[in-house]
C-alpha cells in the first residue's frame, strides 16, 4: 500500500519521495493497538469483557507501533529517516508513558485535596481542635517563613559560589569546593536535621526548637543544588559574550552583573525554584528542628513552628478517632503546598522573563 | 499568556488569602481571657515522648487549654527514645514513653530536667492493641496464643487450616493464604505484641520480646496508619494495632484460661489491675509488670501502657504546678474519658486513679 | 580560564575595587561552604565513633551483629533501590526533555514544563501515600503476570507480595520522584545548545534526530550527568516515601517481586530513630556516614566521568 502510494506521488513532486505520508505513523499507531486488542479479545473469549487487558493492549500495541513504524519507514524512505521517527515515537511514547503517574498523583492529590480546600482551612490553625474543622494557616505560614530563611541563606552563598567557580576559580581552591558540593548533595536529610539540631543546642539550650533551625537545616540541602543548577547555567554563557564585553572595557564584575548573569537568569531562576521545591516538602529534618506546634507561630526565632509537610505527616500518623477528617486535612495541606509552589514557579518565570535578554528563544 | 494571566490572578488571590489569614481565628490573642473560665494556670509546657500517645495528648492538651486559655501545651511525638534521652537532657520537662525508665537508668540518675534524681512515672496511657484481619466475610475469629503465634511465624498458611477451623466452629473459611504484616519501625505496640506472645506462647514462638520485629521476611508497614492500611488493602491479611485504628476490620477475640475474650476497654483496665507493680520503686513512681499469662476471667492481655514522666521536684516551682495541674487533669474520670473518646485509650480504675493521685501530690 | 583581565587603563584603581569586592564575596561564600561542610563532617564523624567501637551485645539495634554485618544489607538496599529508579528515569527524563525542548509546539511545551517543574515540589509524605495506597494496588496485577511469565528470571522469582509494596514499587515512586528535577535541568541544558549549530545541522539536511545527536546530546552531557546525580543523590537521600511505600526485611535480595525487601540506610533510620537510644543513635548517625560516603563516591565517579570527556562550556 505503502508503495504504491510513494510510486504515484513520485510523479507529483519529487521532493517528497520516498516519504511516508503525514497520517501514516497515526494509522500504524492505531492499527497495531486493534491489532493487539484483538489478540487480547481473542485470549479473553467466553471471559469476562471487564477482563479485558487495557494496559497490556496500550503497551504492547505501542511497542508493535514503534517497531512497525521503523520497518516501514526503513523500507520506504531510508534508513535516517527511519532512525529519526523512532527517536521521535520514543520520546513521545516516553513522555505519554509519565504523563500517566503524574497525572494519577495530581489527579489523587486534588480529589482528596479538595475536601477540605476551604475558608475555614485557611483561616484557622490546629490549637484546641480535635476532629472536625481545623486548618492549616500555621502551617502554611510556617512554610512560607521556614522556606524563605532557608532561601534567604542559601541563595547569595550558593549564587556566588558558583560564580566564583565558574568565573574566578582556578587551583585547588576551586576544586575543592566542587568537590566538597558533590559531598553535600550526598547529606540525607536527616543527617542535615540531626546536624541542624546539634549546633542549635550548642548555641542554645539541649532541645530547642525553633524555625531559623529548621531553615539552617533546609540551608545545607538546598545550597548543593542552587551551586550546581547556576554552575551549570553560567557555564552555558558563551565566551563570545564574555570577551566582548571585556573588549569594551567594562571590568569583570560588572561584566558578570550584567552580561553573565542576565543572560542565564531563566536557567538560574528554574534552579532556584528547583532549590525550594526539593526543601519545601522536607519533613525528617523539619521534625527534628522546628518542631510541632498546633497554634499558629510566626516568629523564626522563637518557639516551634510546623510547617505543611510536616502538618501532613502528623494528620497522617495520629488522627485519633477521627482517621477520615484528619486525612482529608492531609490531602488539603498537600494540595496547599503544590499551590505554593505553583504561584512561587510562575514568580520566577516572571522574574526571567523581565530581566532576561531579548534573544531568539 | 492567558495561563499566566491566570497564574497571575491565582497568586494574588492566595496572597489576599494569607494577608487575611495572619491570625488564626481560632486562637484568642493572648490575654483576652473576658470569657474563659476563671484559671490558675498560665505558661507553657514542651513535651515529647512516644508517639503512640500523641492523639491522645493532643485530646487532654486540647481539653486543658481551653479550661486554661493562657497555658499552651506542645506535645511532639519523637518517639519514646528521644523523649527520654530529652527529659535526661533537660529539654523536656515532661515526657511521654512506651516503657518506664529501667533500674540501671534510675540508678545512673541526671535527670537534668529535674531539681533531685527522683521523678514520676504515671501509667496513664493504656492502648488495647487489636489483632484485626481482612477476610471477606469474616467479622470475628477466636483464636489461641499459640495459633496467633504460628500464623505470624508462617507456619500456618491459610485461613482454613484446622488449628483455626478447630477454634471457629460455624465459621465459614476460604482457602485464602494468610498474608501477615507486622510492624517495619520500632514501637511499642511490636514490643507488647511480641511479649504477649512470647510469654504466653513460648512453644510457638521463640523469640523476645522486641520493638523490632524479630523475624525476617513478611510483609511490613511503618507506623500504625500504614499497617492499617496495608491490612485493609490486602485479601487474607492479618495484623496488630492499636484498637482504636482498627475501624471495620475484622477483630480477632485472644483465648485466656479457657474463654475467649474480645477486645474491650474494660477488659484491658482489668487486665492493668491485675498485674502486679515492678517492686523496689520510689512512691511517685508506678511501673507495671504486665502479666501477659494471666487466667483471670474478663482480661484482655493484648495492650499497651504508656507512661507519663515528670519530676518530683523541679527548678521552676511554676512548672511544676503546671505539670501536677496537666497530669492531674489527664488522670481524672474527664481526663480519661476524653483520651477514650478522641484517642481511644482505656480509661484507668478508680483504684489506679488513687495511686496515680497520690503520686502527682508529690510533684512541687 | 583563558579570558583575559580587561584592559589596564587609567581606570584601573575604580575597577580593582568593584572587581576585588565581588571577587572576595565569590569566594568568601565558597569558604562558607567548606566551612559548613567541615562541621557537617566533624558533627558526623564524632557522632560515629562510638559506634564502631561499641561493644555489638550491648546495643540493641545491632542484635550481636558487627555494624559491618549491619550496615551491609542497607548499603545494598540503598544503592539497589537508587540504581533502578535511576535505570526507570533517566532515559524516561531525557527523553521529555527532549521532547518539551526540541518536539513539542512551543505553547504545550511551556506548559508541560510548568508542570512538571510544579512535580518536583509534591512532599514526599504525598509520594508515599500516593505510592502506598494508589499505586501499589495498580501494579500488583502486572507483577503477577510478569512472575507467572518470567519467574525462571532471578529478579522476578520469589512469591508475589499480597499488597504490591516491593522494592520495585518503591523504586517506581522514587522513579516519579526524581523525573522533575531531572527533567527541568535537562530541558535548560537542551534550550542551551547553540542555535546556530542547530540550525547548521539541518541546513545539511541533517533529520532531527542526528541534528540532537550532533549539535544537541554532545553539548549537554555534562549537563545531563550533573542532573542525573542530582536525582541520584535524592534517590539515595529519600527517607519518607521509602519508608511508606516499602515492605521491608533488612536482607540481601535481588528479587523485586516478594514481600521480603532490603531496607535503605535513610528508611532505616526513620524506622529506627524514634525508638533508639543510647549508642543505638551513634549506630545511625555512622549509617548517615555511610550513606554520605557512598553518595559522594557516586558523585565523584560521575564527576571523573564529565571531566574525561571535557565538557563542551562556554566558559573554558
Amino acid at each position: 500500500m505503502t508503495a504504491t502510494t510513494t510510486a504515484t506521488t513520485a510523479h507529483v513532486n519529487s521532493l517528497t519521495t520516498g516519504q511516508l505520508p503525514k497520517w501514516a505513523p497515526w494509522a500504524i499507531l492505531l492499527g497495531s493497538w486493534v491489532l493487539v486488542g484483538g489478540v487480547f479479545a481473542l485470549m479473553n473469549t467466553g471471559g469476562d469483557p471487564g477482563d479485558f487487558n487495557v494496559g497490556g493492549t496500550m503497551f504492547l500495541g505501542t511497542v508493535l507501533f514503534v517497531v512497525l513504524l521503523t520497518v516501514f519507514s526503513t523500507v520506504a524512505e531510508n534508513r535516517r529517516k527511519a532512525m529519526d521517527r523512532l527517536v521521535t515515537a520514543l520520546v513521545v511514547s516516553a513522555f505519554v508513558v509519565v504523563l500517566i503517574p503524574l497525572a494519577s498523583l495530581l489527579y489523587t492529590v486534588l480529589i482528596n485535596g479538595l475536601t477540605r480546600f476551604d475558608a475555614e482551612f485557611f483561616s484557622s490553625s490546629m490549637r484546641n481542635v480535635i476532629g472536625e474543622g481545623g486548618g492549616a494557616v500555621h502551617a502554611v505560614w510556617g512554610t512560607l517563613l521556614i522556606t524563605l530563611g532557608a532561601t534567604v541563606i542559601s541563595v547569595p552563598i550558593g549564587l556566588m559560589t558558583s560564580i566564583y567557580l565558574v568565573e574566578y576559580g582556578r587551583g585547588r581552591l576551586a576544586k575543592a569546593i566542587t568537590f566538597l558540593v558533590d559531598v553535600m548533595t550526598g547529606i540525607p536529610s536527616i543527617v542535615a536535621g540531626l546536624f541542624a539540631s546539634a549546633v542549635f543546642v550548642a548555641f542554645f539550650e539541649p532541645g530547642i526548637r525553633m524555625g531559623i533551625a529548621g531553615s539552617v537545616a533546609l540551608s545545607v540541602l538546598m545550597i548543593p543544588v542552587v551551586v550546581r543548577s547556576s554552575e551549570e547555567m553560567l557555564r552555558l554563557v558563551p565566551n563570545e559574550l564574555r570577551e566582548a564585553s571585556y573588549a569594551l572595557g567594562v571590568p569583570k564584575w560588572l561584566t558578570i552583573m550584567k552580561v553573565v548573569l542576565p543572560t542565564s537568569i531563566a536557567g538560574i531562576t528554574t534552579g532556584v525554584t528547583l532549590a525550594i521545591s526539593r526543601v519545601i516538602g522536607e519533613t525528617a529534618p523539619l521534625l527534628l528542628t522546628a518542631g510541632i506546634t498546633q497554634g499558629l507561630n510566626t516568629n523564626l526565632f522563637s518557639g516551634q513552628m510546623t510547617t505543611l509537610p510536616v502538618f501532613v505527616y502528623t494528620q497522617y500518623r495520629s488522627p485519633g478517632m477521627y482517621p477520615d477528617e484528619a486525612i482529608a486535612r492531609a490531602w488539603a495541606g498537600a494540595l496547599t503546598l503544590i499551590l505554593i509552589v505553583m504561584v512561587l514557579n510562575l514568580v520566577a518565570r516572571l522574574v526571567a522573563k523581565i530581566f532576561a535578554p531579548k534573544l531568539g528563544r | 499568556m492567558n495561563i499566566k494571566r491566570v497564574g497571575t490572578l491565582a497568586a494574588l488571590g492566595l496572597t489576599g488569602t494569607l494577608l487575611l489569614a495572619s491570625c488564626a481565628s481560632n486562637e484568642a490573642a493572648p490575654g483576652d481571657s473576658s470569657e474563659a473560665p476563671e484559671s490558675s494556670f498560665s505558661g507553657q509546657l514542651d513535651g515529647t515522648g512516644a508517639s503512640s500517645q500523641e492523639s491522645a495528648q493532643l485530646a487532654w492538651l486540647t481539653a486543658f487549654q481551653t479550661e486554661n486559655p493562657d497555658v499552651t501545651i506542645n506535645y511532639e511525638g519523637t518517639g519514646s527514645g528521644p523523649g527520654r534521652e530529652n527529659f535526661l537532657a533537660g529539654a523536656s520537662p515532661f515526657i511521654g514513653s512506651d516503657r518506664a525508665f529501667n533500674e540501671e537508668e534510675l540508678a545512673a540518675g541526671g535527670f537534668t530536667a529535674c531539681a533531685s534524681d527522683e521523678i514520676v512515672e504515671l501509667p496513664l496511657y493504656v492502648s488495647p492493641i487489636a489483632v484485626i484481619f481482612n477476610l471477606e466475610g469474616v467479622d470475628e475469629l477466636n483464636l489461641d496464643a499459640a495459633t496467633i503465634a504460628n500464623i505470624f511465624n508462617g507456619t500456618v498458611t491459610t485461613w482454613n487450616d484446622p488449628a483455626i477451623a478447630d477454634q471457629n466452629e460455624g465459621v465459614e473459611l476460604p482457602d485464602t493464604a494468610i498474608t501477615p504484616v507486622h510492624r517495619s519501625d520500632d514501637s511499642g505496640t511490636t514490643e507488647n505484641f511480641t511479649d504477649y506472645l512470647a510469654a504466653v506462647a513460648p512453644e510457638a514462638w521463640t523469640s523476645e520480646a522486641d520493638g523490632v520485629w524479630p523475624l525476617t521476611g513478611g510483609e511490613s508497614a511503618e507506623g500504625t496508619s500504614n499497617l492499617v492500611a496495608a491490612v485493609e488493602g490486602g485479601e487474607g491479611t492479618i495484623g496488630y494495632a492499636d484498637a482504636s485504628r482498627a475501624g471495620s476490620l475484622g477483630k480477632v477475640s485472644v483465648k485466656v484460661g479457657e474463654e475467649y475474650v474480645p477486645y474491650s476497654t474494660d477488659a484491658v483496665a482489668a487486665f492493668i489491675d491485675a498485674s502486679p507493680r515492678v517492686e523496689g520503686r520510689t512512691d511517685g513512681d508506678i511501673a507495671i509488670e504486665l502479666d501477659r499469662t494471666t487466667t483471670e476471667a474478663g482480661v484482655y492481655p493484648l495492650a499497651l501502657i504508656s507512661y507519663l514522666i515528670g519530676c518530683v521536684e523541679y527548678e521552676d516551682p511554676a512548672t511544676a504546678e503546671l505539670v501536677a495541674g496537666y497530669f492531674s487533669y489527664i488522670a481524672s474520670e474527664e481526663g480519661q474519658q476524653v483520651g477514650l473518646d478522641e484517642a481511644g485509650s482505656a480509661p484507668i480504675s478508680d483504684e489506679l486513679r488513687t495511686e496515680v493521685e497520690s503520686a502527682i501530690a508529690l510533684i512541687g | 580560564m583563558t579570558t583575559a583581565s580587561p584592559a589596564r587603563t587609567a581606570q584601573r584603581g575604580v575597577r580593582r575595587l568593584g572587581d576585588r569586592v565581588f571577587s572576595g564575596t565569590a569566594v568568601g561564600a565558597g569558604i562558607v561552604i567548606l566551612l559548613l561542610l567541615a562541621a557537617v563532617a566533624l558533627f558526623l564523624i564524632t557522632q560515629s565513633i562510638p559506634a564502631f567501637t561499641v561493644d555489638p551485645e550491648d546495643v540493641s539495634i545491632l542484635r550481636g551483629q558487627s555494624f559491618v554485618e549491619y550496615v551491609g544489607p542497607l548499603v545494598f538496599g540503598t544503592i539497589w533501590a537508587a540504581l533502578l529508579a535511576l535505570i526507570v528515569a533517566a532515559p524516561l527524563a531525557i527523553g521529555i526533555a527532549l521532547f518539551i525542548s526540541h518536539y513539542a509546539p512551543r505553547r504545550i511545551a511551556s506548559v508541560i514544563g510548568y508542570v512538571i517543574d510544579l512535580l518536583a515540589a509534591v512532599p514526599s509524605v504525598v509520594y508515599g501515600l500516593w505510592g502506598a495506597t494508589t499505586f501499589a494496588p495498580i501494579v500488583r496485577p502486572f507483577y503477577v503476570w510478569l512472575n507467572e511469565n518470567l519467574g525462571w528470571f532471578p529478579l522476578f522469582a520469589g512469591d508475589v507480595s499480597a499488597t504490591g509494596r516491593t522494592i520495585l514499587t518503591a523504586s517506581l515512586v522514587l522513579a516519579v520522584m526524581i523525573l522533575p528535577i531531572m527533567t527541568a535541568i535537562c530541558r535548560e541544558v537542551f534550550l542551551q545548545a547553540p542555535r546556530l549549530h542547530e540550525e547548521a545541522a539541518l541546513a545539511l539536511g541533517a533529520t532531527r534526530w542526528e541534528m540532537i545527536r550532533m549539535a544537541v546530546l554532545p553539548f549537554a552531557r555534562g549537563g545531563m550527568v550533573s542532573a542525573a546525580m542530582l536525582a541520584l543523590g535524592r534517590a539515595l537521600g529519600e527517607t519518607m516515601a521509602v519508608t511508606m511505600v516499602l515492605s521491608v526485611s533488612g536482607v540481601i535480595s535481588v528479587e523485586l517481586l516478594t514481600s521480603t525487601n532490603p531496607t535503605t540506610i535513610p528508611a532505616n533510620i526513620a524506622l529506627s530513630f524514634p525508638e533508639a537510644y543510647g549508642e543505638g543513635v551513634n549506630v545511625l548517625i555512622a549509617t548517615g556516614l555511610i550513606l554520605f560516603l557512598v553518595t559522594f563516591a557516586v558523585n565523584a565517579l560521575a564527576r571523573y566521568i564529565v571531566n574525561r570527556r571535557s565538557a563542551f562550556s562556554g566558559a573554558n
